[in-house]
């Protein structure tokens, strides 16, 4: 393209123009395809933590993965050590193992075994324990805990209360 | 080489909004007569004559007048006995919650609706007392003394129980002029309230059971269901809609569809709670549209200065 | 194996292997366009950008767009327009350009005819452009079908049904062409696919067709002169830019179709945000129920003079004069029995030819948009009946025409 260089000014300029409205445009784009508000809403799962058995595994639902609920019994809360002492769950009065119910290796659902007070996944054998920590290899670090409100004797699943806070900043947590 | 382009673009411009014109304003002129509003004047119907006294006027409306036979009054602590879908199915339409009707409603047309339903609200010709087709809502007859102060008294207590103007919100004059018969989905309203997230399946079916029940009844009592208006506000038009709630008659000759006898701030609201519903985005569009507008300006200066530049030597 | 050596610059590299600088040269800097034209001219590149706003915006209406009848009016009229961020915009553009494209179409053809730019060398680019024209119309009544509203579903059933081909009752080819035995699901998804894939696949074939026709017999001008353009491109080249006829199409011709271009993105966001409401018909906003006919039934605006041909006969006549109307303009450059390439206002009785045509195509537009009643369907049956005659008189007045 042949411009005479002194006056390929204007072109250059309409050009700077034009890529600014291109720039504008992408970002528009780029916001078409942010999640959609009914999905971020739907980021929270409020559970009423009253309705729950002792050593009575519920599978709950947050952000499509499996929440484990475990309410512990007072043998397990009075055996815990101080590593299972920082990833209780205190609502209400009642001790709870809250966690996200994917194996940390590979992300299979592990199965509980109330017997045995135990998890097992079928995937590599990995193993877990009512508190949530790796009891076999293979997986590398304990069920992960989601960001969790205690509220009164609901626990919010989704927002990030002060004890998950702190269990995140010392590092109990991913 | 005489420049032709201005005459060229007269020309072109021409005939294009000649088209435009035949095929829009135009053709719908046609195909859709116009309703001129009447105000919300209510000019059929007779002024109140009396000062009204709430005092008194809460007494007959929970006593000879019986409206709380039917009506819940939540504003005065008196609930609905019975759910929606089951006074439907006794009423053939639930009857409303007269909280708010003193600022929803306006208090001529509330006047002249308590002393004969079926002629405030347009409807005779589907319940003809001659015919012995009585509406639903008994016409209150008087409690001994003069029955226009009774009934101004009765619209003044409605009136002292009722938020004020600036309280009115446009979701709640929706529910309660139109919300009785009319689902508005995109808001998730279903004619028997909002519908609440649920935790089972069960538990949400067992709502959507319970609408289906309410609008069997009024399907029964209107004729047919009342439409859905999530997107009304964009296939009516703004203009429509209100003439439409002013007189459905007026559109509609021979309509189910009852005069509400909302005022014209009521209807207002009503009308923004349609566009929250049917045209949720319009002030992202005015505020993005003009910037759009001054950036696409300032485009085609540079393209045009662009040109110029370039032309100077084929000239 | 062609002989390379090693390259001097990435352009050398790229030069040796892609010819980057022929088809630079062949394609933008000389590719050389007469200067004698107006700004009608650049109508070709206020269509291909159009059409690339109606890609874009498909783009991002295709990725939250469910084709399922029972959630189609949803995923537009929620999804879209209220809860993806922007997502009112790309379909107010997607409309409003769907709309205004088939106006710009039409100034690009009419100019065509009024300065004889399908003779002469040039019939492959009318022709090319009328198979646009068709592509165009299917991608217009195929989309308008995806939102599944009232108009979408009656539309859809309307001009199905016009392939029983009235008296011969081919009921089976309606069915065939539906899928069902009324507009459907399966209607709806294959009308989506047509839509999305494959006819903007034919339409960017035959954009390259149509730039392809373009090219050889070079671009008309104004007084319809037959221009050397070697010689002129020489002058050109030699330094004589104000003297020489001939521009290149870059940076010459494309800084002045740019500058129309920013003139009209003016007008159209005008009505992309203010005045959306010929684009986006409120009967649409209804969701379909097919047991429920609207009160007014009518196609899109750039499809009612077509539509009013067929209307004022009876069923049989009326959809032979209806294919007549959609395959004459094609036929145009064998029609014209004239060789005169020059702008109609020099060549006598075609030039009333040329604007009766012009302002009969408006009058069907708007008769075909009212209801068919008097006065309308009267002028609508006269108009029709002017429509066929022109083109059944354009063999004799162009073979009896003075020679320019």
């Amino acid at each position: 393209m042949e411009n005479n260089s002194r006056r390929g000014f204007m072109g250059k300029a309409f050009g700077a123009v034009a890529a600014v409205g291109a720039v504008g445009s992408l970002v528009a784009m780029k916001k078409s395809w942010d999640p959609l508000p009914s999905v971020k809403a739907a980021g929270f799962t409020t559970l009423d933590m009253s309705i729950y058995n002792e050593n009575e595994l519920v599978v709950e639902k947050w952000r499509g993965k499996p929440i484990f609920v475990l309410k512990k019994t007072a043998k397990m809360v009075a055996s815990q050590t101080e590593e299972q002492k920082v990833r209780d769950i205190v609502v209400d009065g009642s001790h709870f193992m809250v966690c996200i119910g994917l194996c940390t290796h590979l992300g299979c659902i592990p199965a509980y075994n109330a017997d045995e007070e135990g998890f097992l996944c079928a995937c590599h054998g990995g193993k877990f324990d009512w508190a949530g920590e790796v009891t076999a290899v293979p997986p590398p670090r304990g069920f992960d805990i989601p960001p969790f409100k205690i509220d009164g004797n609901k626990l919010v699943l989704g927002e990030a209360g002060p004890e998950y806070t702190q269990m995140k900043e010392t590092g109990v947590t991913l | 080489m005489k420049n032709k382009e201005p005459l060229i673009l007269a020309v072109v411009v021409a005939f294009s909004l000649l088209t435009y014109y035949l095929v829009e304003p135009y053709a719908h002129h046609v195909m859709h007569k116009h309703v001129e509003s009447e105000g919300f004047a209510y000019a059929d119907l007779p002024a109140i004559t009396k000062t009204g006294d709430a005092t008194r006027g809460a007494e007959l409306v929970m006593g000879a007048g019986a409206c709380v036979g039917c009506h819940s009054i939540e504003a005065a602590g008196m609930p609905a006995a019975m759910e929606p879908q089951d006074a439907a199915a006794s009423y053939g339409v639930n009857p409303p919650d007269l909280s708010n009707a003193g600022i929803v409603y306006d208090e001529k047309f509330l006047a002249n609706l308590i002393k004969n339903p079926a002629h405030a609200l347009k409807v005779e010709h589907k319940f003809d007392e001659a015919k012995g087709q009585m509406h639903p809502m008994v016409p209150f007859y008087g409690a001994g003394g003069d029955i226009d102060q009774e009934v101004a008294d009765m619209v003044a207590y409605l009136q002292s129980i009722a938020v004020k103007a600036e309280e009115l919100t446009p979701a709640m004059a929706f529910e309660n002029a139109c919300g009785r018969c009319h689902a508005m989905s995109y808001e998730n309203w279903t004619q028997i309230g909002t519908k609440p997230s649920f935790k089972h399946e069960k538990d949400s079916l067992a709502f959507d059971i319970k609408v289906l029940e309410y609008e069997d009844s009024i399907k029964a009592y209107m004729g047919k269901l009342p439409p859905d208006l999530s997107m009304y506000i964009r296939s009516r038009g703004e203009h429509f809609i209100s003439t439409f709630m002013e007189n459905p008659q007026n559109h509609l000759a021979g309509t189910a569809m009852p005069r509400v006898g909302v005022t014209a701030e009521s209807a207002e609201k009503v009308i923004e709670h349609m566009k929250d519903s049917g045209d949720t985005k319009r002030e992202e569009r005015e505020t993005i549209g003009m910037y759009v507008m001054i950036y696409i300006i300032i485009f085609a200066i540079f393209a045009i200065l662009w040109k110029k530049q370039v032309w100077r030597d084929l000239h | 194996m062609a002989h390379f050596t090693k390259a001097t610059s990435v352009k050398d590299w790229l030069n040796q292997r892609l010819a980057i600088e022929k088809v630079e040269k062949v394609m933008a800097s000389e590719y050389w366009i007469p200067k004698n034209i107006n700004f009608l001219w650049a109508m070709g590149m206020v269509l291909v950008i159009t059409f690339a706003l109606l890609l874009v915006s498909g783009i991002f209406l295709l990725m939250y767009y469910q084709p399922n009848v029972d959630t189609a009016f949803y995923s537009v009229n929620y999804t879209i327009m209220r809860e993806v961020d922007f997502g009112w915009l790309w379909r107010h553009i997607h409309g409003v350009a769907a709309s205004v494209v088939f106006l710009i179409i039409y100034i690009h053809m009419f100019t065509g005819i009024y300065y004889g730019s399908y003779k002469k060398g040039r019939e492959m680019i009318w022709i090319s452009g009328m198979l646009l024209f068709v592509a165009f119309s299917a991608e217009a009544f195929s989309g308008y079908m995806l939102p599944w509203g009232q108009m979408s579903y009656w539309a859809g059933m309307v001009i199905t049904n016009l392939f029983a081909g009235g008296s011969l009752h081919a009921d089976f080819l309606v069915e065939w062409i539906r899928g069902d035995y009324v507009p459907a699901q399966a209607f709806l998804t294959r009308f989506f696919m047509l839509h999305v894939l494959l006819i903007p696949l034919a339409i960017l074939g035959l954009i390259g067709l149509h730039f392809a026709a373009l090219r050889i017999p070079h671009v008309n001008n104004q007084d319809g002169e037959e221009i050397d353009f070697d010689a002129e491109s020489k002058k050109y080249l030699a330094g004589d830019k104000a003297g020489s006829k001939v521009m290149r199409f870059a940076n010459d011709f494309m800084s002045k179709d740019m500058m129309v271009v920013g003139i009209y993105l003016i007008f159209f966001f005008y009505l992309v945000f203010w005045n959306y409401g010929f684009a986006m018909d409120p009967v649409n906003f209804d969701p379909a129920d097919g047991l429920k006919t609207p009160a007014h039934i009518y196609p899109e605006w750039y499809f009612l003079w077509s539509y009013e041909i067929l209307r004022p006969f009876s069923v049989d006549i009326g959809l032979i004069a209806f294919g007549f109307a959609q395959v004459i303009f094609v036929l145009l450059p064998f029609l014209d029995r004239s060789p005169n390439t020059v702008p109609a206002n020099r060549r006598g009785l075609f030039a009333i030819w040329f604007w009766l045509m012009l302002v009969n195509m408006i009058v069907l537009t708007a008769m075909g948009k009212l209801p068919p009643e008097d006065p309308y369907s009267t002028v609508g049956f006269y108009s029709a009946i002017i429509f066929i005659v022109q083109w059944i008189l354009l063999p004799i007045i162009t073979t009896f025409e003075k020679k320019a």
